[in-house]
């Protein structure tokens, strides 16, 4: 398991640099000037010593190249000198935004907490509350239980998050004035009461985002016992005079939890791409509308580096998936 | 087996119906029978005849919906088994009865360890402790044959080949000493080497150990060397039911003498070809009011459509038929009955 892991490591650094180029590549093709909303009024001289300051008419590989090894070196090294207090990276040129004029990680890291609160928070809440429903929906099959579970996700399927994240501000923060509609990020918790207005502003976009996991997981748990509850191991373990509780949640849940673990697993990154709209919506800064921003304003590094993290996100979870799947299977051997 | 001895599980008018779609199945239908202390009793009949969901239906282990006992009762140690409460249903199963299924390869747990799945029954029913469990498993495991035993419980069911795992099974089914031991096909899924192997240990440890033993299979030849008394089912019923010497030498019902003939002789001329039954046992959707072998049997005669033949002794003590042949009155032509 160590060795497969380690090998599925090594292998994913060739993928990562091959997106980190496609990525780079697709995002020179599209068409916008960083400079567009600079003010006229600058004389082209001035404009030419920004762009050529900022390396815009440098050939695309040194462009790239610089990138590279600013992603790979340069920030690593800022990282190790910020943890282990040394100056390795002193006087290296770090990947800087061009809207914020600032070094992109240091922006990445003021947005990720919120990021990870509320959409992080999401998840896991998401989760916990998929996973019951779909044990209790699978043994009670077409109970009404089951039917409203059904009922239930088929709305959070098939309702997009930026039509009920604003049916929730509609009610819930407009009509019944409970929660705030917009999410303050300069809120400092330092007492009590601070921390329940934290809580009452992650309320309604944690819910938007729960409800689509839950929807889509808890369908996902329910058919995956379901299937394991046909099996011939079942009939077993009740006929040795097991417990309908042992059956279910020692031999039932083990087995169907393995497909379930690795969609968790994979659904993490893909969560992060539906933040980007909800954080939208409620004005939440985090990473989503980073990017939303970056994008719009040409900020080509910003985007570039949010979406190569996103990249080694998705490759990692899926890493994670496998490793887990052979963690619970014990039928899987990787060596 | 002395015919005066208490049966040890008495089963009386069992009925057990599927709710399907394509509306109800009646699976089985008011079946009768008993199982001495120490006796096997061999069950045998086409695929689909109702064995399996008869025995599933004495421990009420058949998901419920589709299926649905309608009726009768399974005494067992005094209590009726289809009316005590799920605690007490329980204690019964895999304590008192154990059940070897026909699948190994997927009746048992794949994700979890032999030992572990052997010690749950130890702990459950006997109450052992973790160590006395591990003690216990590994004495079971030796005792149906498996080397190596200690080590082999951190072993997962994949480690196993068939015949193993189908030992294995048989260490679950008697980890608690049971009276009575189920067997559904416990062979059928395995090649004929292996077959012989589990064949010669189940004769062994009921030796060893004295439970009754119910056997099922669609082999007859089986049951030959093995059996006390044979029940062949046929569409939810007993249509015959004997001592196993009486069953092959003088078979009453024609669908018993038409399985005998798929039996490839032990004994004799080899020569003779092995007989097929044209056709196939029905899909009981009604509850059956005439013989349901009427289509596939070369005797039948009018009163077969009209009603349905109950078991009715014949001269050998504990031989029964569910025949109208055998009700010599109402037979038309007299040669049929040599046939
Ligand atoms: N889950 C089920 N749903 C509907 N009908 C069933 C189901 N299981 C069994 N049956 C019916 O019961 C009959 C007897 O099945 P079974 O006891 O498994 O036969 P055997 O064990 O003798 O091969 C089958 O022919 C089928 O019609
Ligand atoms: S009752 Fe009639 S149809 Fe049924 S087995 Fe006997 S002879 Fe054949
Ligand atoms: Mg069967």
């Amino acid at each position: 398991m160590l060795t497969f892991t380690f090998r599925r490591l090594l292998l994913a650094i060739p993928t990562l640099v091959l997106i980190s180029l496609i990525i780079f590549l697709l995002l020179d093709l599209a068409p916008g000037d960083p400079l567009a909303d600079q003010p006229l009024s600058i004389p082209p001289e001035v404009r030419q010593k920004m762009r050529d300051a900022l390396g815009l008419d440098s050939p695309a590989y040194v462009r790239y190249l610089l990138w590279a090894k600013q992603f790979f070196w340069v920030e690593p090294l800022v990282f190790v000198d910020w943890v282990a207090g040394t100056s390795f990276s002193e006087g290296m040129q770090r990947i800087l935004s061009w809207q914020f004029r600032a070094p992109v990680f240091d922006i990445i890291i003021q947005r990720l907490p919120q990021t990870l609160w509320v959409v992080g928070l999401a998840y896991v809440i998401g989760v916990l509350i998929a996973l019951p429903i779909g044990i209790i929906s699978a043994y009670k099959q077409y109970s009404w239980f089951d039917q409203i579970g059904t009922f239930v996700s088929m709305i959070g399927f098939s309702v997009p998050p930026f039509f009920s994240g604003v049916l929730m501000i509609v009610f819930f923060a407009i009509m019944l004035p409970w929660f705030p509609s917009i999410y303050d990020t300069t809120l400092v918790v330092n007492d009590f009461e601070s921390f329940g207005q934290q809580i009452r502003q992650m309320t309604l976009p944690v819910m938007v985002l729960a409800l689509q996991t839950t929807a889509q997981l808890s369908r996902f748990m329910r058919a995956s016992m379901l299937d394991n509850l046909n099996h011939d191991y079942v009939r077993t373990a009740r006929a040795k005079g097991m417990t309908e509780k042992v059956v279910l949640l020692v031999h039932v849940l083990r087995n169907s939890m393995i497909p379930v673990v690795t969609v968790i697993a994979l659904g993490i990154p893909s969560i992060f791409g539906g933040a980007i709209i909800t954080e939208q919506i409620f004005k939440v800064n985090g990473l989503g509308q980073l990017l939303i921003t970056a994008i719009y304003a040409n900020d080509l590094p910003m985007v570039q580096t949010l979406a190569f993290i996103f990249a080694v996100l998705i490759v990692l979870c899926n890493l994670i998936a496998d490793v887990l799947y052979g963690l619970l299977d014990p039928r899987i051997r990787y060596d | 087996m002395p015919d005066t001895a208490m049966p040890i599980l008495d089963v009386k008018g069992l009925k057990t119906v599927f709710r399907t779609r394509g509306g109800e199945v009646h699976a089985v239908n008011s079946v009768d029978f008993d199982l001495r202390p120490g006796e096997l009793l061999g069950v045998v009949g086409e695929s689909g005849s109702g064995k399996s969901v008869t025995m599933m239906s004495l421990l009420r282990l058949l998901p419920s919906p589709p299926a649905e006992m309608r009726d009768g009762a399974v005494m067992f140690d005094g209590q009726d088994l289809l009316k005590i409460s799920p605690e007490e249903l329980r204690k019964v199963r895999g304590s008192k009865i154990g059940f070897i299924f026909q699948d190994p390869m997927t009746s048992l747990n794949p994700v979890y360890t032999i030992g572990f799945q052997l010690a749950e029954p130890l702990r459950a029913h006997l109450g052992l402790s973790k160590a006395q469990a591990r003690t216990r498993s590994i004495e079971l495991l030796q005792l149906v044959g498996i080397p190596d035993a200690e080590r082999r419980l951190k072993d997962y069911p994949h480690q196993f080949s068939g015949g193993m795992r189908q030992r294995v099974m048989i260490a679950i089914a008697l980890a608690c000493d049971p009276q009575v031991l189920i067997a559904d096909e416990p062979t059928t899924a395995l090649d004929v080497t292996i077959q012989a192997q589990i064949i010669e240990l189940v004769k062994e440890l009921r030796q060893k150990l004295g439970m009754a033993i119910i056997w099922i299979t669609h082999d007859l030849g089986v049951i030959a060397g093995i059996a006390d008394r044979v029940m062949v089912m046929y569409a939810g019923q007993v249509v015959e039911e004997g001592p196993v010497g009486e069953i092959f030498r003088d078979p009453q019902h024609p669908y018993t003498q038409a399985l005998l003939k798929t039996v490839p002789a032990v004994r004799g001329p080899r020569a003779e070809r092995l007989q097929v039954i044209e056709g196939q046992p029905p899909i009981m959707y009604e509850a059956p009011a005439a013989c349901s072998f009427r289509n596939r049997c070369q005797f039948a005669f009018d009163r077969c459509s009209q009603e349905n033949p109950t078991l009715t002794g014949i001269s050998a003590p504990g031989h029964r038929a569910a025949c109208f042949l055998l009700d010599k009155a109402s037979t038309p032509e007299p040669e049929a009955v040599d046939g």
